[in-house]
């Protein structure tokens, strides 16, 4: 078996077996980066060892002259050393690993690379991934180890710090092969195989394994009292001895403080560690279109106060209700370009909207499919219609929200004046053309937002004259204009005002939304 | 058809509750009419029963400057969360109006709340108040706390109390003086 072993490793192969570390931590830190060799057994892996270790006992004579490797100048001190430790500890090496590799659990991993990297884990977790029934066709991996794994890293490293520099100065504790690669190399393709997907480093499906180690939590410990600025309390984390924090402390404290407070090598633990529950999620899919609102009784978002619902339904729960359960998703998140009031109707083209969809369990959907939701939405209800729905990646939604403050929007209004009018009087206002108007924060929205003063344009207005009291007035406006406070001037709040213009009290019973000018989504043909 | 203009609910009647305080600060006559938005902001006015409102009174003078220290104009707010305005109680003034006779009145806040703004527009034309007082001559807009927009308006009257108020003052003349 070839474990891409090399002659210097030795005394450190020798140094952490009877440390009691395990096979694959021992190819961890003799930086072998080949996958497949991570792939044998624990027992192979370990016999293996052995054979190499006793390969040396016959040629350790050429050894010094024939390992002049690429990269690994040759070293003095090295020549003048290596007799005399290897010999030494070859006695105890050969006395103490065998049983401790064999029934301990590992010092550095705690046992995540003895027992979780065989068959049946992966058959284990292949098990609740089939339960999720997720549609997938590649999948990546993603570990969580308990953070005190990196306190005993850092033990064995220091504990073989100096064989390792002796085997080439370049080295680094960096360069070391993580525990959750090691383990990745181990297990992933088992998994993969077992639910026959690709493994990827890079996948939108994400099978996520855990272990804790409760025994051993108390390692990091010493680390709050030497590095306390490393570990503050946050308000949504349980524990301060976060992965990250542990690392970030071990950076900055001193070998000498460190080996104060640590043993090296690292105790030997009672018990194995435990797996964590195997969770799957599936990123994102984000679905856009454009929606028309026929009613003017069913509000954009679900419209509560005090807990208590004012309004059945939504726009947005009449589109997302019909693409969680096609999707098969846990949740959503509904944005849009603009929004309406309850009482207002958006025709036209409509709206353009996004909705994220969480955790989908079903994420491929082709173009006739597409349509097919489509239809299912429309058919669903006649307070709102949807068009060119599809699915877009995350950054494009973002199109949606750009220059929204520059675009125009254009309304239809039907208004009320107190004074009789003939169609004479609408006519003034076809001539006005970019007027300004400052807008205070409307009343009735003042209590979520800021107060400002906001200039914008009136572009153009047009009317219909209907009674001597009523009449309909088109307005093209710039996006953020609140119409109805431009209307009834919200207690003299918006300046100039269509009263104010008019010269008599104006109000507005109905308003449509009759073009938002954002051009995305693009256009699905039918 | 050209005659069913009668008028349809209005931008208060739609949006917006009634509330009133009569004889505020045992001054009779002196009622505040509150126009609470379903939102829990609201707009302080002069109710109609005012005697600032009565036939052919003129104002002389606006003033939101309440003390040497204190004037409602220098109110500011910031942020969602408004910031920085002047938290008022129900008896806190808002402003102080001198008509042409050399009477004085004093508005009141009538309700506990934050200050977000007072009516400038009065300050220019006058006339507003008296023009139309329940909306462009609006007095000040105050922002009750979250958890109190229920009960600021426990001590205040309703439309129809009011009413009832104001036509028991017109079949009882009060005794004068």
């Amino acid at each position: 078996m070839m474990l891409s072993l090399k002659d210097k490793d030795r005394p450190v192969i020798r140094k952490l077996l009877a440390a009691g570390c395990c096979g694959r931590c021992i190819l961890r830190f003799c930086c072998v980066g080949k996958y497949s060799s991570y792939q044998q057994s624990c027992e192979d892996i370990h016999k293996a060892l052995l054979a190499f270790l006793s390969e040396d006992d016959g040629e350790q004579s050429h050894d010094a002259s024939g390992e002049a490797e690429m990269g690994d100048p040759p070293c003095k001190k090295m020549k003048l050393d290596s007799p005399q430790p290897s010999s030494g500890e070859n006695a105890s090496a050969e006395g103490v690993s065998e049983p401790k590799a064999q029934s301990g659990v590992c010092v550095a991993c705690v046992g995540v690379l003895q027992h979780f990297c065989d068959q049946s884990y992966a058959k284990q977790v292949s098990e609740v991934v089939r339960k999720g029934e997720y549609q997938f066709d590649s999948l990546m991996l993603a570990v969580s180890l308990p953070a005190q794994l990196s306190v005993r890293e850092h033990s064995c490293w220091l504990h073989i710090k100096k064989e390792v520099k002796e085997k080439s100065m370049c080295l680094d504790k960096e360069d070391m092969v993580q525990v959750k690669d090691a383990f990745k190399w181990a297990v992933q393709g088992l998994v993969g195989k077992e639910l026959g997907a690709s493994v990827l480093t890079n996948s939108a499906f994400e099978v996520s394994v855990g272990f804790a180690h409760p025994e051993t939590d108390g390692d990091c410990h010493f680390l709050a009292t030497e590095c306390p600025d490393c570990f503050k309390p946050t308000k949504n984390k349980a524990s301060v001895f976060t992965r990250m924090a542990v690392v970030k402390a071990l950076e900055k404290i001193s070998d000498t403080k460190f080996l104060r407070h640590y043993p090296c090598p690292p105790v030997s633990p009672s018990s194995q560690c435990t797996p964590l529950e195997t969770t799957c999620l599936r990123a994102s899919v984000f679905i856009a279109g454009r929606y028309n609102k026929f009613s003017r009784e069913l509000p954009q978002t679900p419209w509560v106060i005090d807990g208590e619902r004012r309004m059945e339904g939504s726009v947005e729960e009449l589109i997302a209700n019909p693409l969680l359960s096609a999707f098969k998703a846990d949740g959503f998140n509904f944005c849009s370009s603009g929004r309406e009031d309850v009482d207002v109707r958006t025709l036209g083209n409509g709206r353009p909207f996004a909705i994220e969809l969480l955790n989908p369990h079903r994420a491929k959907f082709n173009k006739a499919e597409m349509r097919q939701l489509q239809e299912t939405i429309n058919t669903s209800s006649d307070k709102i219609r949807v068009r060119d729905l599809q699915i877009v990646t995350r950054e494009a939604t973002s199109r949606m929200k750009v220059g929204e403050e520059e675009k125009t929007k254009s309304y239809s209004a039907l208004i009320w004046t107190q004074k009789p009018i003939t169609p004479a009087d609408l006519d003034f206002l076809e001539n006005i053309k970019e007027l300004k108007i400052d807008q205070k924060t409307p009343l009735r929205v003042l209590h979520r937002r800021p107060l400002a003063i906001r200039q914008r344009l009136i572009h153009s207005m047009s009317t219909s004259y209907l009674d001597t009291h009523h009449f309909t007035l088109q307005l093209r406006t710039q996006a953020g204009t609140y119409i109805k406070e431009f209307v009834h001037g919200d207690f003299g709040r918006t300046k100039p005002n269509l009263g104010a213009l008019m010269e008599t009290e104006v109000d507005i019973l109905e308003l449509d939304v009759e073009s938002v000018d954002v051009d995305w989504p693009p256009a699905v043909p039918e | 058809m050209a005659e069913t203009h009668e008028r349809s609910p209005s931008v208060i009647d739609r949006y917006y509750t009634r509330w009133y305080k009569t004889d505020m600060k045992g001054r009779s006559c002196e009622d505040h009419c509150i126009l609470q938005h379903s939102n829990r902001i609201c707009i302080i006015t002069l109710a109609e029963s005012h005697p600032i409102l009565q036939q052919g009174r003129k104002i002389k003078s606006i003033d939101y400057r309440i003390s040497d220290g204190c004037s409602r104009l220098n109110n500011k707010v910031s942020g969602k969360s408004k910031r920085g305005g002047q938290f008022l109680t129900e008896f806190a003034p808002l402003c102080r109006i001198m008509c042409t006779d050399d009477t004085e009145y004093t508005i009141f806040s009538c309700i506990r709340g934050r200050l977000l703004e007072v009516n400038e527009d009065i300050l220019k034309r006058p006339d507003l108040l008296l023009e139309k007082p329940s909306t462009d001559g609006y007095i000040a807009v105050i922002l009750p706390k979250l958890e109190e927009s229920k009960t600021i308006t426990k001590d205040l009257l309703t439309r129809e109390q009011y009413e009832d108020v104001v036509s028991k003052r017109s079949t009882q003349p009060q005794e004068s003086l």
